[in-house]
C-alpha cells in the first residue's frame, strides 16, 4: 500500500476541506464578490424619483447673509411661500463663495446639474460661453416680467453684448466710501469729493503712533484689487479689454489707475502695511469699525460687519468712491451683486422661469433686501437694506447712475485672477519695504496680459 | 491452499477522484477576489491618468467644457507654451519649479536628518520614553487643515504668537516681520513642512531600527568605537533598505505637496511660497484652461519619473556591487 500525504488524507477523508479552506467559506467569499461589486457600482446612482406630476426645483443659493445657515433661515419661508402659490417645489442648497465656482464648474463639466443657481454676476459672460445655460430670448424674458423691469447696468452683466443674457440680476451691491463722522468732524474735514481730497483727508487723519490710519484696504484680496484696478481705469478712461475682447492691461490709463491704488500705501501712507495680508473686506471694515481706521472702500453690505464689531449706525456715513478731479469718467463703482440663471438642461424649464420670476419680483426683493443687504435691481424699486434714508439714497445713486459693469467678455475672470494677484503681489512688496515703479507696474500687467492671452488662444 | 506471495510492485491504493489534468476547482478565486481592486485601480487612477494625457493635447477650455470631445487638438502646443521659458507662462512655470526643488531638498534633509537623531536619541529604552514618542508623533497625527491653520494663526504679523515672542518676549528682532507675504514665505512654508514630515521619518526609522541587533553594537563599543563612529558604520548601513524607501517616499509626497501651501495661505499665494502642485491648479482651474494644467502635470509626472528611475537604478547599482 502506497504512503498517503497527510495532506491527502485530509482531504480525502473530509470533502469539507478543499485545499484546507472549508469549502463553504470559500463559496461565501466567492458570491460575495460579484455583490460587493454591484453594491459600489450603484452607490452613488440614487436619483430621486418625485411622484408623477409634483416638481421639485434644485436651487443652489450663494451666502449672503451672515452664514450659510442664517441664508437657509432667511431663504425658506420665502421658499415655501412659492410653493403654496404655484405648488412648485423647491430643494434648496446654500454654498460658500470659496466653493461656489468649482460646484458651478463642475456641474457644467458633468452634466450633473441643479435647475437654477446664483452666480456672482462678473462671472456670468464666462459661464455663458460654456453654453450650459439657458439663453433668455425675448418669449423668456417676457414670461419674467420683461428686461424693462430691471436696472439698465445691472441687466447688462447678464451676458455679453448683442446676445441673449443667460442670467438676470438678482442682488445689487455697489461700492462706497465709508468714513468715521466724529473723526472728520474733530479735524475739521468735508467728506471727499475728489481723490486728491480724499487723499489729504486721509493723510490728516493718519497717525502710526496710536495705530490709527487714513484708510484701511483689504490689500491681499485679489477680488477687492481687481475691482479697483477696474474703476480707477474707467475713471482714466480706459478700457481693459478691445473690441476682439483681447485684453489691453498695458495702457497708461490702466497703470496708472493701479500706480495711485497702490501709492496708497506706499506714497501717501494713509493704508498701515499689515493690510497687505488681509484678504477679505471684512477685515477692512473690522478695523473702521474699531476706530483703526477713518475711511474704508466696502460694499453696501459692509453695514452688518461694521454694526456687529460694536459701531453705531450714525457714527458713519458714505459717499461715493471719489475720481480726480480731472477724470474723464466719475464711476464710482463697478456693478457689484449676484445674478440668478438657469442650467441649459434643466428638466423643468417653464418651472425654473416661474422661480426666477418670482425671486425678482417686486414683493420678494423687499423681503430678502434687508437680510442680504442688497440694493434692489428693479427699476424705481427702494432701497431697504438700511433704515437710514441718506445711505439707501447714495448707495441707490451710485448703483444706478455712477456704476460700470467689469468688462463683458469670457476671459473677464482670468483678468481678475492674474490682475488681482499681481496687485496683491504688489502690495506685499511694499509692506516688505520694497518699492514698485510705474514700470514694475506695467511689467507686471504685461505677465498677466500674456497669461490670459495664451488661455484665449 | 498456497498463499502467493506477490512479487509485483505495490499497487497504490484507489483514490477516491479519478487523477485528471484538468484546472483544480476554484482556480478562479484568486482572480476573483483581486478584480474589484484592479477594477478600482484602473478606475480611479489609471484612467483619469490616460484622459488627463489626451486632454493635455487639446485646447480643453471653458468653451469645449461641456463636451470634451468637441474640444480642438492642438498637439504639442500645451507643452510648447509650458517650456517656452520666455513667455510668462513657461517663466512662472519654470521659477515655480525651482521654488519647489529647493524646498524639497531642504526639507526632506531636514525632515530625515531630526527623524533620524529622533530614532537613534530614543533607541535604547529609558523612563519616559514612551512620552517623547508620543509627543514627537502629534504633528504627524494632526489633521492636515488644523495643524498648517494654526501655524497660519502664529505667524500672522500682529496679532501671531510667533511675532509677539520674537519681538516682544525676547527682544531677538526689534520690527514685527511679516511671515505671510515677501520673501520670509519661503522660510514659513519650508518650517511648516517639516514640522508636518519629520515625525514620519522618526517613525520609519525608529520601525527600521527595531531589526538592529543590539550585541553589534556591543561589539562595536568594546572595540573601541565611539558614538558617531558606531552610527556611521553600523546604524546606517543597516538601515540602508528602509532608507532607501522612506527618502523616495518623502521626496514624492514633499514634491507634489498641494495641502501646506493651500492652507498656510488662503488665496493670498506670495511668489516666493510657488509650489508646483499649487501653481498648476492656479493655472488650470482657476482659469478654466485644462489642457494646458494637463500638460504641466505630464511634464511634472515625467520629471518625477526621471528622478525615481535614476534614483532606484543607482542605489541598486551600489548594492549590487556592494
Amino acid at each position: 500500500m502506497g504512503t498517503v500525504s497527510p495532506r491527502e488524507l485530509n482531504r480525502l477523508g473530509n470533502p469539507a476541506l478543499d485545499k484546507g479552506v472549508p469549502v463553504k467559506l470559500r463559496h461565501l467569499a466567492a458570491a460575495s464578490v460579484p455583490v460587493l461589486l454591484l453594491a459600489a457600482c450603484s452607490g452613488g446612482g440614487g436619483g430621486d424619483d418625485s411622484a408623477s406630476g409634483d416638481v421639485t426645483l434644485t436651487y443652489w443659493a450663494s451666502n449672503q447673509g451672515t452664514s450659510l445657515d442664517n441664508d437657509k433661515e432667511v431663504l425658506t419661508p420665502v421658499l415655501e411661500e412659492f410653493t403654496e402659490q404655484t405648488g412648485i417645489g423647491v430643494d434648496l442648497e446654500v454654498i460658500g463663495w470659496s466653493d461656489l465656482q468649482t460646484r458651478i464648474q463642475t456641474a457644467v463639466t458633468s452634466g450633473q446639474a441643479p435647475d437654477v443657481v446664483n452666480i456672482g454676476n462678473t462671472w456670468a459672460v464666462s459661464l455663458q460661453a460654456t453654453g450650459a445655460f439657458m439663453p433668455l430670448d425675448d418669449a423668456a424674458m417676457e414670461s419674467l416680467g420683461g428686461a424693462d423691469k430691471f436696472v439698465e447696468t445691472a441687466l447688462e452683466t447678464g451676458g455679453a453684448p448683442d446676445t441673449d443674457p443667460t442670467s438676470v440680476p438678482l442682488y445689487g451691491l455697489a461700492y462706497g466710501l465709508y468714513y468715521n463722522t466724529a473723526m472728520f468732524e474733530a479735524a475739521g474735514l468735508q467728506p471727499p469729493t475728489t481723490w486728491e481730497e480724499m487723499v489729504s483727508a486721509a493723510q490728516a487723519l493718519t497717525d502710526p503712533a496710536t495705530g490709527v490710519y487714513g484708510m484701511a484696504l483689504a490689500a491681499g484680496s485679489y477680488t477687492e484689487n481687481n475691482h479697483f484696478a477696474f474703476i480707477n481705469a474707467t475713471q482714466n478712461g480706459a478700457e481693459l479689454f478691445d473690441a476682439d475682447a483681447n485684453p489691453t492691461f498695458t495702457g497708461d490709463g490702466v497703470v496708472d489707475g493701479i500706480m495711485r491704488y497702490l501709492d496708497l500705501m506706499q506714497a501717501d501712507d494713509v493704508v498701515n502695511p499689515a493690510n497687505a495680508q488681509y484678504d477679505s473686506a471684512s477685515l477692512a471694515a473690522a478695523d473702521f469699525a474699531n476706530g483703526k481706521a477713518a475711511m474704508i472702500l466696502n460694499q453696501n453690505n459692509a453695514n452688518s460687519t461694521i454694526e456687529s464689531n460694536g459701531m453705531a449706525p450714525d457714527a458713519y456715513g458714505v459717499v461715493p468712491f471719489p475720481a480726480p478731479a480731472d477724470s474723464e469718467n466719475d464711476v464710482a463703482s463697478h456693478v457689484a451683486g449676484i445674478n440668478i440663471s438657469i442650467f441649459g438642461n434643466t428638466e423643468h424649464p417653464d418651472e425654473a422661469l416661474q422661480f426666477v420670476e418670482y425671486m425678482t419680483s417686486e414683493e420678494v426683493q423687499t423681503t430678502l433686501g434687508k437680510p442680504f443687504s442688497s440694493l434692489p435691481v428693479l427699476k424705481d424699486a427702494e432701497a431697504v437694506f438700511t433704515d437710514d434714508p441718506g445711505l439707501a439714497e447714495i448707495f441707490t445713486q451710485i448703483y444706478n447712475e455712477r456704476s460700470a459693469p467689469l468688462p463683458l467678455v469670457p476671459a473677464e475672470d482670468q483678468f481678475e485672477t492674474t490682475v488681482g494677484q499681481a496687485m496683491n503681489t504688489m502690495f506685499a512688496t511694499i509692506a516688505t519695504g520694497g518699492t514698485v515703479t510705474a514700470e514694475d507696474v506695467r511689467e507686471a500687467m504685461q505677465t498677466a496680459q500674456d497669461k490670459v492671452q495664451a488661455s484665449i488662444g | 491452499m498456497a498463499t502467493t506471495t506477490s512479487t509485483a510492485p505495490p499497487v497504490p491504493a484507489k483514490r477516491t477522484a479519478p487523477v485528471r489534468r484538468t484546472r483544480r476547482s476554484g482556480w478562479w478565486l484568486p482572480y476573483a477576489l483581486l478584480a474589484p481592486a484592479v477594477l478600482l485601480e484602473l478606475l480611479i487612477h489609471l484612467v483619469p491618468m490616460l484622459t488627463g494625457i489626451w486632454m493635455s493635447f487639446t485646447q480643453l477650455t471653458r468653451f469645449f467644457i461641456r463636451d470634451w470631445t468637441s474640444a480642438p487638438f492642438v498637439g504639442l502646443r500645451n507643452y510648447q507654451v509650458a517650456l517656452d521659458f520666455d513667455g510668462a507662462v513657461g517663466q512662472a512655470l519654470l521659477s515655480s519649479f525651482l521654488i519647489t526643488c529647493a524646498y524639497t531638498v531642504l526639507v526632506v534633509g531636514t525632515a530625515w536628518a531630526l527623524g533620524m537623531a529622533a530614532a537613534v536619541a530614543l533607541q535604547r529604552p529609558f523612563r519616559s520614553r514612551a512620552l517623547f514618542r508620543t509627543l514627537f508623533l502629534v504633528p504627524y497625527a494632526l489633521p492636515v487643515y488644523a495643524g498648517i491653520v494654526t501655524w497660519n494663526f502664529m505667524l500672522q504679523r500682529d496679532t501671531g504668537v510667533i511675532n509677539h515672542l520674537l519681538v516682544e518676549d525676547l527682544g531677538v528682532l526689534d520690527e514685527r516681520p511679516f511671515w505671510l507675504i515677501g520673501g520670509h514665505a519661503f522660510a514659513s512654508i519650508v518650517i511648516v513642512a517639516i514640522w508636518r514630515l519629520w515625525p514620519f521619518a522618526f517613525l520609519m526609522l525608529t520601525a527600521g531600527l527595531q531589526s538592529v541587533p543590539d550585541d553589534i553594537y556591543e561589539a562595536a563599543s568594546m572595540d573601541g568605537a565611539h558614538a558617531i563612529r558606531s552610527w556611521w558604520s553600523i546604524t546606517l548601513p543597516m538601515l540602508r533598505p528602509v532608507n532607501l524607501v522612506l527618502v523616495l517616499v518623502m521626496f514624492l509626497w514633499v514634491f507634489n505637496d498641494f495641502n501646506t501651501p493651500y492652507v498656510l495661505f488662503g488665496t493670498a499665494q506670495p511668489p516666493a511660497g510657488d509650489l508646483i502642485s499649487f501653481h498648476i491648479y492656479n493655472a488650470s482651474f482657476l482659469t478654466w484652461n485644462f489642457g494646458a494644467g494637463a500638460a504641466m502635470s505630464v511634464l511634472l509626472l515625467l520629471f518625477l519619473l526621471l528622478v525615481t528611475g535614476i534614483y532606484l537604478i543607482t542605489l541598486n547599482r551600489r548594492s549590487r556591487r556592494a
